[in-house]
Parts: structure tokens; sequence; C-alpha cells
């Protein structure tokens, strides 16, 4: 992903969700995005998938997809038609979605087998078209199979279950294996533990990595959860109001952070093991409205390391400041973004 | 640094064998088929200016106790003993609705949504102000002055008062219903989930006036909560529920240091623990919580618990101090190591 930004042009004004935002996903790796509530997390997700909404729209930037195939080619999906064909073709096959709330997502008249059979016979005919085509009974054993493999009970009688009637565990673990249904090469967890309860939780999280490590398929994991992103990810995006404020190897981030941000961030979460009772540490003031983006550095009024009259006049730019951590912040380099 | 009551003196709240079924109809009589035992022989104490956590998975009958306690709800059975401020104890279950009305001012409680707990066509001033118009301070003039010291106790700006919720972040609304909550002036206040809504870096600043009140105003607090990092930071005690049942009830320092229940131990192992470096655990919890309507045998954990024994699946333990003032329900407290 190259300099990526999406607007949401409203009545109000120009809302600039995601600005400026590159990073890379190699195959098999897992990419953790952290951020507060509008940082932009869901819209980048949002932008990948080409799922963005009127009055949104991708602005500017490029989302360099490497398709599998002989030779390899590589196809850029921020210019692809949302509707168009190829998008239609990838979307839930080569890249599929788990989402947050697996309630919502599932249609509630329907089966979740059902549902997920649709989706293996609308994508799977068309990868292997040099063999005999899919029958429904195919996909619903391989749906059965999928069930299995994300640790469904009973997985013949829970295919033929409603979604109201299954758990929150088991909702979210039949919303994986509809993710998996169609081998996808790169998998985007929005938030997918935050709705459920953490010894569901736990076993949710072991349940990724396993399928991780078997399919070797690329994460790119979307949370506000720093314990989670540390147990999950390899590589860390931190975002703040649209920006990336630092990213790199997970083991940089939680024990060489750089920009004041993500080192507020750690230190304000209450721990398992620190001091009781005592003042937490906190980032002073509030995530400010989107409409009231501050000028300069998107973190200044809030950074209790800001260089006066240089963070809230011009935007840094993210820099290399380790082999692979880069950081956008005055207090590591110079480069500030063109005005 | 613990504020436990002196010994002579009765704890300032009383709960004994709190009970709570609510009803199963089924068919056109809505005949009663079955009870679901949301609360089943709840008991502990609260002592003046103790913060009491609460904590357990979704449907462990936390909010029931807690609605049970302001007769919210009312329990199908059970005391709870309320020491007033003339130092007579009276029984909240067995009140009339014109008694309890003049205890409400004592009790109060903080909501977990602080977008759906405030009227978005009130001012703060309205909003805040209403439990004081209530409970009879009929002149504006008084209230905004009240209105106006608890903004500040609360770290607004008084100036707010004559705004609306929505031009407030999640952080400042929470604040406005702690100050709504503080209004007249309670001794025991019951937070829900305080901050499972708010952003890291809010939630700490929330917890942190909640230390602040607690200390300046002598406020004793029932703190509902899922979060083990959030009740460890501010909780004296903490009582641990599973399936409408305390499964453990310690001083927090020995909860975390030594938990002797094994669903304590798994609650706390299944935390994800915000550092690459630390492994997670692979003893996850298997299984699902079951139905309260229909628990198993026995102790209600057996079947998830990796040290069940044939005692388990047929004796149901009792809770008993194992050591002094730490309870647990298990037959084998004394032999159960963390991790």
């Amino acid at each position: 992903m190259r300099d990526l930004s999406v607007v949401f042009e409203l009545d109000e004004g120009t809302v600039r969700a995601v600005d400026g935002v590159s990073f890379n996903v190699a195959p098999g790796e897992v990419v953790g995005i952290v951020g507060e509530s509008g940082c932009g997390k869901s819209v980048t997700m949002k932008a990948i998938m080409q799922l963005i909404e009127q009055p949104g729209r991708i602005a500017r930037g490029e989302i360099h997809y490497r398709r599998n195939g002989v030779p390899p080619r590589t196809i850029d999906l921020a210019r692809l038609p949302p509707r168009g064909r190829l998008m239609r073709a990838l979307r839930g096959a080569e890249i599929a979605l788990i989402p947050q709330e697996p309630m919502a997502a599932f249609s509630p008249v329907h089966t979740v087998g059902q549902q997920i059979i649709e989706a293996i016979m609308l994508h799977a005919p068309r990868r292997d078209s040099d063999s005999h085509p899919i029958t429904r009974r195919d996909a619903r054993a391989m749906t059965i199979e999928l069930f299995r493999d994300v640790g469904i009970s009973m997985p013949e009688q829970r295919v033929d279950a409603y979604s109201w009637q299954l758990s929150g565990g088991l909702r979210q673990r039949a919303m994986i294996a509809m993710a998996l249904s169609c081998r996808p090469r790169l998998l985007i967890a929005d938030e997918p533990t935050t709705a459920i309860d953490v010894t569901t939780q736990a076993q949710i999280l072991a349940l990724l990595r396993e399928l991780q490590r078997k399919y070797d398929t690329a994460i790119i994991f979307i949370t506000h959860d720093l314990g989670v992103i540390a147990q999950m990810a390899h590589y860390v995006v931190v975002m703040y109001l649209g920006s990336v404020m630092e990213e790199g190897p997970v083991d940089d981030i939680f024990h060489a952070p750089k920009h004041p941000y993500t080192k507020a961030l750690l230190r304000s979460i209450p721990s398992l093991y620190g001091e009781t009772r005592t003042a937490l540490p906190v980032i002073a003031g509030a995530l400010p409205h989107p409409f009231n983006r501050p000028p300069g550095c998107p973190f200044h009024p809030r950074c209790d390391e800001v260089i006066p009259k240089r963070c809230s006049r011009a935007v840094p730019r993210l820099q290399p400041v380790e082999v692979r951590q880069q950081v956008s912040c005055f207090l590591y380099h110079d480069a500030a973004e063109p005005v | 640094m613990t504020n436990l009551p002196a010994e002579n003196v009765p704890p300032l709240l009383d709960v004994r064998e709190l009970r709570k079924y609510f009803p199963i109809s089924k068919g056109f009589f809505r005949r009663v088929v079955g009870h679901v035992r949301a609360v089943d022989d709840v008991s502990f104490t609260v002592g003046e200016g103790e913060t009491l956590g609460l904590v357990g998975e979704s449907g462990c009958g936390k909010t029931t106790v807690s609605r049970s306690i302001l007769r919210a709800h009312d329990p199908t059975a059970g005391q709870v003993l309320y020491r007033t401020r003339e130092g007579k104890v009276v029984d909240l279950v067995a009140m009339s609705g014109a008694e309890l009305k003049l205890l409400r001012r004592d009790i109060q409680m903080i909501f977990q949504d602080p977008f759906g707990s405030l009227n978005p066509r009130m001012t703060l001033l309205d909003n805040v102000g209403e439990p004081l118009l209530v409970n009879g301070m009929r002149s504006r003039r008084e209230r905004m002055e009240r209105v106006a010291e608890l903004l500040r106790l609360v770290g607004l700006r008084p100036e707010f008062m004559h705004r609306f919720p929505h031009a407030f972040s999640g952080g400042q609304r929470q604040r406005i219903g702690i100050a709504r909550a503080l209004a007249t002036s309670p001794r025991l206040v019951v937070a829900d989930e305080p901050v499972s809504a708010l952003d890291v870096s809010v939630q700490a600043q929330v917890l942190n006036l909640l230390l602040e009140l607690q200390l300046r105003l002598r406020l004793t607090f029932i703190l509902v909560a899922h979060d083990l990092s959030v009740v460890r930071h501010i909780s004296d005690r903490v009582a641990v529920m599973y399936v409408g049942q305390l499964v453990e009830l310690a001083p927090t320092g020995a909860v975390f240091a030594r938990p002797r229940h094994p669903y304590t131990a798994a609650l706390m192992r299944a935390v994800p623990v915000p550092d690459p470096r630390v492994a997670g655990s692979n003893a996850i919890l298997k299984g699902e919580v079951p139905s309260p309507a229909a628990p198993p045998s026995g102790c209600y954990f057996h079947p998830r618990c990796r040290f069940a024994e044939d005692r388990c699946r047929r004796e149901a333990p009792l809770l008993r101090e194992v050591s002094p003032g730490h309870f647990a329900r298990c037959h084998f407290a004394e032999q159960i190591s963390p991790g």
C-alpha cells in the first residue's frame, strides 16, 4: 500500500479519514494495525476490499496486490472498479474478511451452512476451471470439513443451524470458516474478538494462529487491543487520526517504541502485573473531532515531547529510523510532508 | 493501599444469599417451564470506602447482581442489608417503593454506554441536574451552582452546562455520567463497565478520575467489569462469578498472586499479554460457559476444568474460606496452582 488517502465529502466539510498510509504485507505475514476509534484502521481495511461507501472515495494512493500465476501479476486494487468483475472475483476468494460482529454479518434467515456453500459455489468453479465443476454436495462436504478445522463440534448438525442459534464463540468460528472457505491468500480480520469474552477470545486467537501457520495466509489484523496485537502480529502499524505514526516489527514496537504516541499508548494500559490503585500515566486531552484535525502533526496537541513551532506547523513524514522501523516524528528526523 | 473498614462497624452493604431467577415460559398460556438462575446464592459484603470488583464473562450474573442491589430487579430471594447514614441497618429487598426512594440518593449508578445513558435533548444542566430536581432542589439557581461544582469535580468546564451531550466525546460523556451519579452525594456507587466503551487513551483518564473521586469523597464502589486488568487496577477486593455463582472472593493482591479457583486462573491466563516476548499460554480453557437454565451437575465448572475429578461431577462445592479473607468454591482450592 502506497500513500493511500480516503476522503469523505460531507455537507459539513471534507473528512480525511485515511491520509497517506503506506505499508507492505508479505505472503504469510501477520500485520497488526492498532489505533483508537477514528484512526482510520477500518477505513483502510475497506479500501483494500473496495468497500468504501458513498460519500467516501479513495482520493490518492495505490494498493498493489500480487496475484498468483505464471508469471505473477501485480494489480492496483485502488484503480479497480468496486463492482467490477475482477474485484468481485478477488473479494471473498483471494482476499477475505472476518468482521467484528458475526451476528450482523450472517443473514438470520439462511443457515450458516447455506451461506458458506454459496460462497464456495460462487468462487470455486472459476478457480479450477479445467477440473470438473463443484457440486452443491461437494461444497457441503467442504463446509463440514471447514467447520471441523475451526473446532466446531458436531459439524454435521451445525451446518444447518441459523446464526442466532449459535453462541458468540461458535458464530465467530463459523465466520472464520466462511472467510477461509476459498483459501484466501490475504485475510483481513477487523477486531475479530472485540465482541466476545476473554476465554473465548483466547480460543479464537489460538485458532487463528494455528490456521495461519497451516495455510500460510497473510493476515491484516485490526484491533485496538495491544495485548492481542502483541500475541498475534509480526509487524505492527500504529495509526492515529488517519496517519501512520510508527510501524515496525512487533518486538521493536513494544520494546523500543519511538513515537511519543506509541510510548504513551503502551504506558496507559493497566496491566495484570503493575502497581494497583495508582494513577495511570495518561495521554492528555481527547481524540479531536475529524472536522477539527489539528494542523501539523495530528498528535502534537496531546504530545508531551512536542517541539514548539515545529510540530504545529508541518506534518512529519514517515521515515525509516531503524532497519525496518519507521516513524513520523520530528524528534527523529526533519522530513516534512510537502505542503 | 487498601481501605478496609474497621472491624466493629457493620459493612456498608451486606448481600446475603441473593437469588434472582427469571422464568422461562412457553406455549400459548405462557406456562412457566423452568428458570434461568441468573444469580444463585450470592453473598458478599462491601465496607465503607472500599472498591469491590465484580468480574466474570457475559451471562455470569454480574450485572444482575448489581441491578438487584439497586432494586432495578426485584430479587427472588435473599437480603441486601445497607447501613444508612444514621447507622441503621435496613434490608433493601424488603423495602417499599416510598421507603426506597429516600435511599436512592445514597446509591447511584454509572452506566457503560456514555452515548445511551444521557438524554440527547437535555443540556448538561438538565441531565446532571435532574437527580437534584427529583430530590427536591427546586431552585434553578441552586441547581446551576451544584452542577457547576459537579462538572469541575469531574474535570469539565462549568461553562459546558448549557451544551447538549452530542457536543462531547465518549470520555467526556462518561465524565458527565459520573457527575450525574454524584449529584445527590451518594455513598455507594455501582459502576457497570464504566470504561469498556472507551478508547485506551481515554480509559486511563476515567480510571484515574474514579480513583481520585473515591479518595476525595470517601465513596464506596462496586465495579462490574469483564476486563481483569481494569478490575485489578482499581479494586481492593475482587469477586469472580461463574454461571450465577461466586467462585472466588478475596483481596485483589491475593487473587492475582494465587488464584484458588481454576476458573479464576483460566480467566487470568486468557488475557493477552501486551508483550510479544511473553508467549501466550497454551492451557486455553476449552468449551463454553454453560447455560444458567441448565447448569451441569456438581461443580458448575467441572466440564471445563482440567483438575476435575469424580467428586466434582457429583458434589457441588461450597464457597469456603481457604485462607483468611480468601474464599473459593472448589473442592481442591488448596492444591490449585496458578499458571
